[in-house]
């Protein structure tokens, strides 16, 4: 089974700290960064399975606007919003950029630990899928090198 | 303004119009009732005149035709027959034969010389051979030709008048004289004789009777009428006061004005129709007025009835919409407060996660407070937990009323409910109990209204109980609905109320306390939901809430 690669985006240290530590205690490979543009510094350079990202942060750019570019740096990435503000407007416009799931703050640590697996899971089918695809297209281009994966 | 003052403005107004309408009304039909009556009666008296002139007239000719007829038979006799002729006894008895076959009215005939000497008689009394020199008519006679006498006693002792002509024979006059019967006379006066009240009779200048009077008087009586009240040979008619009853008098000069024919008829007795009409027509306005009266009355209070009711609506949802307003006041704050808390919450949570993660190492659970650390990270964690299910239920409540489908489970949004009123129960020694159908399905429906029926309905159940008591709340499945039933042991409700329950505004909680508008919203709500509500109860044996919400799955996503 592939490493299970999290990316928590948190403007609350103290939370993500924790959040981080007890997602490094389960064997997980956790970062923590505590803005959206670090969050996408790091994309650019390494590949995330699931972002838990907080909507609110002040001072940079909010959830949402990270989302959009997260979305075009690694569009397969799974995203779970996660915030202590919930609104019915921030929610909606976060399903329409893909987010995978909308949680509230606080949340039990184990519920989040399922969201993330449920969207883990998504993503593994995702991602098989486009690996089967591209076998296909390797059997039937064999010139075209087989880039990534 | 308060509900008191308007009260007072609509009694002040109601009072207004009821009197302008009454005034306007009744006052133009009495009005026009009286004119009508006095033009009425007017005409009527007037008929009434006219009337009794008439008859005093027709009845004056007849007498003059009587007496003019009387005259001409004896100066026709005079004028063809001569003296010497008729002075025989036995010539003068075949001519009163044959007056007396062709007309009535005469009594017996004679002939008097120039002397006064009565020469022959036909008749029943004994009169041949007296002489009426002295007497006054025979002058009279002698000198204008022709006399009508008043009535008198005379020889015979009864009443009655005499006829008189004269003819000439060989230069000297002399009489034709008849007498009267004063029966057929009276016969014929008697004639307009009519009604009641109604009298007629003939006087002469000196007011004395010359037909009998049907009341008051006899013939040859004197009349106490006065001669003044009629013009000369004119035919008058007069009101006069007797016996405080009001008469009409007519009366006409006859007999080249030595008598005076008199009728008299009181005005009570021509006036009966008169009064029949004036009682009807008071009846007809006294029903119409209080007809107006009821009418106006009554419309009055259906229509300020309506209107109070109206306005007591509008300031109750005034009073309503103020309240909401409040209510999306507390809402917005109450949201605010739910996200500020939820961040330093978090944080909480996840320090006391982090720790429980730390505690599982071996070396913590060698020491010796390891049992103390572990339920404090239990407790923490658990008043967390608690603390989110409160910031989470005020988020939910204050969302927007918009009709929205989310995936529901019932029995979630019961427990979110009760447990947001948990406290308030116990204040008050309220046991809500839970009887939940395991595993209801998720069904497709508006949660936040869902959970703002089950709050009214569980508060609602709190209110009426009041103080230590029991509430249950049970969910079902049936067929393809689910059925929550909320039920109190509360005093119940009673049959007049429990059909006004879901009605706008109606509510037996105290002033300021309900708006009487929580089982009206819960009732909209449910019905748009596609669901039904029911309220079933008796008086002393609490009340059950039941409701049922059509089951609809929820699209996969």
């Amino acid at each position: 089974m592939d490493m299970f690669r999290i990316l928590v985006v948190d403007d609350e240290v103290d939370f993500l700290e924790t959040i981080v530590n007890r997602l490094k205690k389960r064997k997980l490979f956790a970062t923590g960064v505590t803005s959206g543009e670090q969050a996408l510094a790091l994309l650019k350079e390494q590949l995330f399975d699931v972002i838990i990202l907080d909507i609110k942060m002040p001072g940079g750019m909010d959830g949402i606007e990270t989302l959009r570019e997260i979305k075009k740096i690694q569009p397969l990435v799974e995203v779970i919003l996660l915030t202590g503000h919930a609104s019915v407007e921030t929610s909606i416009e976060g399903m329409k950029l893909g987010a995978f799931d909308y949680c509230l703050k606080p949340i039990k640590f184990e519920d989040l630990l399922q969201k993330m697996a449920a969207a883990f899971g998504k993503k593994s089918t995702h991602d098989k899928k486009i690996r089967d695809a591209k076998i296909q297209e390797l059997i039937r281009y064999p010139s075209k090198v087989f880039d990534q994966d | 303004m308060a509900f008191y003052q308007r009260k007072f403005i609509y009694k002040n107004l109601k009072r207004k119009i009821t009197t302008i309408i009454l005034c306007v009304a009744i006052f133009p039909l009495i009005f026009l009732g009286e004119t009508i009556y006095y033009r009425f009666a007017k005409t009527y008296e007037e008929k009434i005149e006219d009337q009794i002139k008439y008859r005093t007239r027709s009845l004056s000719d007849a007498v003059e035709i009587f007496l003019r007829e009387r005259t001409a038979i004896l100066a026709t006799i005079v004028d063809t027959r001569s003296f010497d002729d008729l002075k025989q006894q036995e010539n003068l008895s075949r001519m009163f034969k044959v007056i007396s076959r062709r007309t009535d009215g005469l009594i017996d005939l004679g002939v008097i010389d120039s002397a006064g000497q009565h020469l022959a008689y036909s008749g029943p009394y004994n009169l041949k051979g007296l002489n009426y020199f002295q007497q006054a008519w025979f002058n009279e006679v002698m000198t204008k030709g022709k006399y009508i006498s008043n009535v008198y006693m005379g020889y015979r002792q009864l009443p009655h008048f005499v006829i008189a002509v004269r003819g000439y024979s060989n230069g000297r006059g002399w009489i034709l004289r008849a007498t009267v019967d004063s029966d057929i006379f009276n016969q014929l006066v008697r004639t307009a004789q009519t009604g009641m009240s109604g009298d007629a009779y003939i006087i002469n200048k000196n007011g004395i009777y010359q037909t009998a009077p049907r009341f008051s008087g006899k013939i040859l009586g004197k009349s106490n009428i006065s001669l003044t009240l009629f013009g000369q040979g004119t035919t008058v008619a007069e009101k006069i006061k007797a016996n405080s009853k009001t008469k009409h008098v007519a009366g006409t000069w006859l007999k080249n004005n030595e008598w005076l024919l008199v009728i008299t008829q009181d005005v009570g007795d021509e006036k009966g129709g008169l009064l029949t009409t004036r009682n009807t027509e008071i009846i007809i306005i006294v029903f119409g007025c209080l007809a107006i009266i009821m009418t106006t009355f009554f419309a009055m209070r259906i229509i300020f009835n309506h209107l109070e009711e109206v306005d007591k609506g509008i300031s109750e949802l005034n009073d309503q919409l103020i309240q909401s307003d409040k209510m999306a006041a507390l809402g917005k704050m109450a949201t605010g407060i739910a996200h500020e808390i939820n961040n330093p919450l978090a944080i909480i949570g996840e320090k006391a996660g982090w720790m429980r993660d730390l505690l599982d190492e071996e070396k913590f659970q060698e020491s010796e407070n390891f049992k103390e650390y572990e339920q404090s990270v239990d407790k923490i964690e658990e008043h967390v937990e608690r603390a989110r299910k409160i910031t989470h239920n005020m988020l939910g409540f204050a969302r927007r009323m918009e009709h929205r489908l989310d995936d529901v489970d019932i029995n979630n949004v019961l427990n979110q409910t009760i447990e947001l009123l948990q406290s308030h129960a116990q204040t008050n020694n309220i046991q809500i109990s839970k009887d939940f159908q395991f595993e209801l399905p998720i069904i497709a429906s508006d949660q936040s209204q869902l959970q703002q029926v089950f709050l009214n309905l569980i508060n609602n159940a709190i209110d009426a109980v009041e103080k230590d008591g029991l509430i249950e709340v049970k969910t079902r499945k049936k067929d393809s609905q689910i059925v929550v039933a909320i039920t109190d042991n509360g005093p119940g409700i009673d049959e007049e109320h429990l059909k006004k329950v879901f009605d706008p505004f109606f509510t037996t909680k105290e002033t300021g306390k309900g708006t009487g508008m929580g089982l009206s919203v819960s009732y909209n709500i449910i019905k748009k939901l596609g669901g039904t509500i029911k309220a079933e109860s008796k008086l002393s044996e609490g009340a059950v809430f039941s409701i049922k919400i059509p089951i609809k799955i929820p699209e996969k996503k």
